[in-house]
């Protein structure tokens, strides 16, 4: 029962951080509990349909299809990051400001809400499926019976999500005036981290040469396959020893989304005197 | 002249074999590995195949190889390798760790 209760920790436990992350950085937009619930609820229908389909899956691109669909999948989720990021640079002092007032703008809110919905569903989808396969696979080998099985899986998922719970709690204590600051740098590493997995996995598929590989070896301090490495890949990527092309893609993402940031921002200026002025920072 | 013959046809027939990449697998087998020890050259790209003959699907994955795959119950997967420094990388079987692990050694 354990054995399942920390196995399907480990699988929660990077989706409930990610969760958690956009839990947080959405602070103010109207209506967002009910549009990260549905990212959630579409990422566990996501997940059965992908454990379902994996044999079609794993048989698609000579083999590779698995590899092909996560390296998608990271891809969506990397451009709705960046674009919510390069959102926020332009909102993220209005919602500061309005926090507790009816945001003014709902209607680019609902757009951006719904963009996060994608990332959420995404990072349930990922985890989830392999949740469910492993489920499965306990379920038809027998080892135990199916009470066990179902209590350490509740066990393991109650854990899972309660880590999330605490980052997003933690987060909502950083006074509001870094508060958007502070997500939004995550939110970047998110993407960045995110983007350096999708690269792993084209690698694994043989359709990206790896450049040096190993650049280094961090290992020896937090392992992959630890918690922490387990927690940390989930939210900034962290790969003891990353290749060449894993960390060519983490900067060029980290590159593209500042300078989009800073051009959202530069654009939004002319306008922004009257915007802005019941902030005066 | 002929050692430069000899030089010629020895690179070509480096650059045919280095062209071939190494192939092995191994079988999952009641939540086995076998080989569990898989030696491969070192520097080199190698393509793995694992069998899985158990009904469960399992998940091929190794932190050290930076690999993670789902092979479904009675059906193949096909891993690429490295190029590897030489070393001993491990692997496991994510659902049933007890049983299924094993190492690539890289020579």
């Amino acid at each position: 029962m354990f054995g399942t209760a920390l196995i399907v920790f480990r699988e929660v436990l990077e989706a409930a951080l990610i969760v958690g992350i956009v839990s947080a950085a959405t602070r103010g937009i109207p209506g967002r509990a009910r549009w990260i619930a549905s990212g959630i609820g579409a990422g566990i229908v996501g997940s059965l349909l992908v454990a379902a389909g994996a044999s079609a899956l794993s048989n698609l691109a000579q083999g590779m299809g698995q590899e092909l669909f996560n390296a998608s999948i990271l891809g969506i989720a990397v451009a709705m990051l960046a674009w919510h990021n390069i959102w926020m640079s332009v909102h993220g002092r209005e919602l500061a400001a309005n926090a507790n007032r009816v945001g003014a703008d709902i209607r680019s809110g609902a757009r951006e809400l719904s963009v996060l919905l994608v990332v959420v569903a995404i990072a349930v989808l990922r985890e989830g499926s392999e949740t469910v396969l492993f489920l499965y696979g306990v379920a038809i080998s027998g080892h135990e019976s199916s009470v066990p099985m179902m209590a350490g899986g509740a066990i393991g998922l109650a854990g899972g999500v309660a880590v999330g719970w605490l980052l997003f709690k933690g987060l909502l204590r950083i006074p509001l005036r870094w508060f958007f600051s502070a997500t939004s740098l995550l939110v970047l590493l998110l993407a960045a981290g995110m983007a350096s997995q999708a690269a792993r996995f084209l690698i694994q598929a043989d359709k990206l040469p790896s450049l040096a590989s190993p650049l280094w070896d961090t290992s020896w301090i937090v392992s992959n396959s630890s918690l922490l490495g387990k927690a940390l890949q989930g939210m900034i990527g962290y790969d003891a020893q990353p290749s060449g092309m894993q960390m060519t893609f983490f900067f060029a993402v980290l590159v593209a989304v500042l300078a989009g940031m800073a051009w959202a921002r530069r654009r939004a200026e002319p306008r922004s005197p009257a915007r802005a002025a019941p902030n005066p920072t | 002249m002929y050692r430069l013959a000899a030089a010629l046809l020895a690179s070509a027939s480096l650059a045919a074999f280095a062209a071939q990449e190494p192939e092995l697998a191994t079988v999952l087998e009641n939540h086995k590995f076998a080989p569990d020890r898989i030696e491969v050259p070192a520097g080199r790209k190698v393509k793995l195949t694992i069998e899985n003959r158990d009904a469960a699907p399992e998940e091929f994955d190794s932190g050290d190889l930076r690999i993670e795959k789902v092979v479904p119950g009675n059906s193949k997967g096909v891993v690429w390798l490295g190029p590897l420094k030489p070393g001993e990388y491990k692997f496991i079987g994510e659902y049933n760790e007890k049983t299924a692990h094993g190492v690539v050694v890289a020579k």
